[in-house]
């Protein structure tokens, strides 16, 4: 299956859908990794609003992505919660790594066990400098 | 066969629940994935089915498993639900926490799954919503807004369709009851939302999720393809968002849902009136619509002898941060804020002296412990410049810098504005730099522009800290009374808080010692 086709199969898939913006955005994102400005184009078409309309929420979103991304990218836990249980030393302290991208993200819910990390749908929590030194060392 | 009931709450998946898990399958026992008990501070634990009846253990390692077989751990912390933890608690919303496999129809309808629904049914509608008003119930989201009134005027507006709208895009730090209702008992959601759609006149409900929640969003998706017969004419459907917390704002996640922007719509009108594609609609916290079953198959009255003043009922408070026992702690509005850091918190983690707790997310006061007398409770906390929001509690100890907490909710309205009024979108970029000045003591000289000689009213000396700070207070103000929703209208209570309770770490002069009592 081509690439058009499996948009094709996403915008048939979601035709007459009650605000179907957002599900077609996620499934070309899944199916794809980022939303290019080819899809853009192609599901203002089918759903009759502009460009403008569409790229405005793209942008507008922080889970999509215009541009794609061939690292595996890796979500840590910045809020307050994961702060009080001291994240932002574990973040100053993390060795940079070209090929993994370490992501902010507030809050994923895991409060009590902080700092939180999630990496695809699979969550890590009471993190240290070793173990997320040794996540990351993992994706790479 | 030896039974081992471990949860599959995300909380106990970060710890390592799977792990022990495969462990205990594979020393031959029967494993049952269950909800969390929300004692989060011991996950993975594991209840195992012995001759001295159920007894817990954890925090578990999968090493641990032989000596707990064996009868040899020393992690046992005897029955579960007479731990003093569970033991405190008053669980109408959390009853089966702990207890049932999430997507077994018939442990929901063992533990009185679908009572509520049945007794509504038989009810009819405006019986219904009279029980939902008798109960008191006040919207969990945070604004604290009754749902019997909510539903009353969504029931009267007119119009063959209307929508239930589930607000689950809990974003707050330091809440996660909406995702564990979601995770550990998605039926009893479901169950409210039909209870709400046969009371207004609904047939449609969404469940807006955020994406951060992977685990929610499928527990949810199979729970309502399993209740479909249940719940039918009612339909449910999730619908999952897209890392943007302003969406939990309810006119911004309509938005969203109608596949737009998530910018915040000025009210009026209401979401009640016309909210989703323009249709009358319900718009209630997960918590809210979770409360419900409870509420209707054990009457509103039983639900409002609960509780303090005019918080009626119980309230799903979450322990978070620097806390020793973090979790969820279910009881009736009431309970100080001492009590639930110190005696069911256990204080820090870390174990230094408590400097602040931050109650009601991002969005929340910070509260020194000077202000640990405050009963839980709606009315208290915004009478002492704080609001209890989704009730999500971050304890911080002494190493607690305040003044880079304030910036931090300033950054984090900045990064997280919808971009619709001022106030909010400039007033919190404005509010970082002016922090940062504070910090760096660097005061602000006059700019290029400031400094043209036409600019003969421009001042021409450099603002002092003092002058920096009145700013500041100011620029809150603005942004309390101008913005359009809460996210601009409420980053000033940590701000001022901060300011307020602790000067010293903006480079004032500390605030006098009160009198001994």
């Amino acid at each position: 299956m081509t690439d058009q086709d499996e948009l094709d199969g996403i915008l048939a898939a979601h035709a007459g859908r009650e605000g179907a913006l957002l599900p077609i955005l996620h499934d070309v994102q899944a199916a794809f990794g980022h939303v290019s400005e080819s899809a853009v184009r192609q599901i203002a078409q089918a759903l009759n609003l502009t460009r403008a309309e569409v790229h405005g929420v793209v942008s507008f979103y922080h889970d999509f992505r215009e541009e794609p991304e061939s690292r595996p990218v890796l979500k840590l836990c910045r809020a307050e919660s994961c702060q009080a249980r001291g994240v932002e030393a574990l973040a100053a302290a993390l060795p940079e790594n070209p090929r993994v991208k370490v992501e902010t993200v507030y809050c994923l819910g895991l409060c009590s066990v902080g700092p939180a990390a999630m990496v695809g749908h699979e969550v890590h929590g009471r993190l240290d400098a070793a173990r997320l030194g040794a996540l990351v060392e993992s994706l790479a | 066969m030896t039974v081992v009931r471990i949860s599959d709450d995300a909380a106990a998946l970060a710890c390592g629940a799977n792990a022990v898990a495969a462990a205990f399958l594979k020393a031959g026992c029967t494993v049952e994935r269950v909800s969390s008990w929300g004692m989060h501070w011991l996950e993975p634990l594991a209840e195992i089915d012995g001759p001295n009846g159920k007894i817990g253990f954890g925090p578990l390692n999968p090493e641990d498993v032989a000596s707990v077989l064996a009868g040899t751990s020393d992690k046992a912390i005897g029955t579960i639900a007479e731990h003093p933890f569970i033991a405190r608690q008053q669980r109408f919303t959390f009853a089966r926490a702990g207890k049932t496999r999430p997507l077994s129809l018939e442990d929901y309808a063992a533990t009185g799954g679908w009572a509520g629904l049945k007794r509504a049914r038989e009810l009819g509608p405006d019986a219904t919503i009279a029980e939902v008003t008798t109960s008191g119930l006040r919207g969990r989201g945070g604004a604290g807004f009754p749902a019997g009134i909510k539903w009353t005027t969504v029931a009267k507006a007119a119009g063959p369709v209307k929508y239930i709208v589930c607000n689950a895009d809990e974003g707050d730090s330091a809440t996660f009851a909406d995702r564990m209702v979601m995770e550990g008992d998605p039926f009893m959601l479901i169950e409210g939302m039909a209870i709400a759609g046969h009371a207004v006149g609904a047939g449609k409900g969404y469940i807006y999720v955020r994406s951060e929640y992977p685990h929610a969003i499928a527990k949810l998706n199979a729970a309502i393809a399993l209740a479909v017969p249940r719940i039918a004419p009612f339909e449910v459907e999730v619908r999952v968002g897209a890392g943007a917390y302003v969406c939990g704002e309810e006119t911004s996640l309509l938005n969203s849902l109608e596949g737009k922007r998530g910018e915040v719509r000025a009210k009026p009108p209401l979401p009640a009136l016309e909210g989703l594609f323009g249709k009358p609609t319900v718009v209630n916290n997960v918590l809210t619509l979770a409360a419900v079953p409870w509420i209707l198959a054990n009457g509103g009255a039983a639900y409002a002898e609960v509780g303090f003043g005019r918080s009626r009922g119980t309230m799903p408070i979450q322990l978070a941060g620097n806390v020793k026992h973090g979790g969820l702690f279910e009881v009736g509005f009431g309970v100080t804020l001492g009590e639930l850091v110190f005696d069911i918190g256990g204080g820090t983690a870390t174990g230094r002296p408590v400097r602040a707790v931050q109650v009601g997310g991002p969005l929340g006061a910070y509260h020194p412990p000077a202000d640990f007398h405050l009963p839980f409770d709606y009315e208290a906390f915004s009478s002492a410049d704080g609001l209890i929001g989704h009730a999500g509690l971050t304890v911080f100890d002494e190493t607690a810098d305040m003044s880079a907490q304030a910036r931090f909710a300033m950054s984090f309205c900045a990064a997280e504005s919808c971009g619709k009024c001022t106030p909010c979108r400039i007033g919190s970029t404005r509010g970082v730099e002016l922090i940062d000045r504070i910090r760096a003591r660097s005061g602000r000289q006059a700019d290029k522009v400031e400094a043209l000689p036409q600019m003969h009213n421009a001042r021409k000396a450099p603002r002092t800290l003092a002058e920096d700070v009145t700013l500041l207070e100011d620029l809150c103000e603005t942004m309390k009374f101008g913005s359009l929703c809460a996210l601009g209208g409420f980053t000033p209570y940590p701000v001022l808080s901060a300011l307020k309770h602790w000067p010293e770490d903006f480079g004032l002069a500390a605030p006098e010692q009160e009198a001994a009592e």
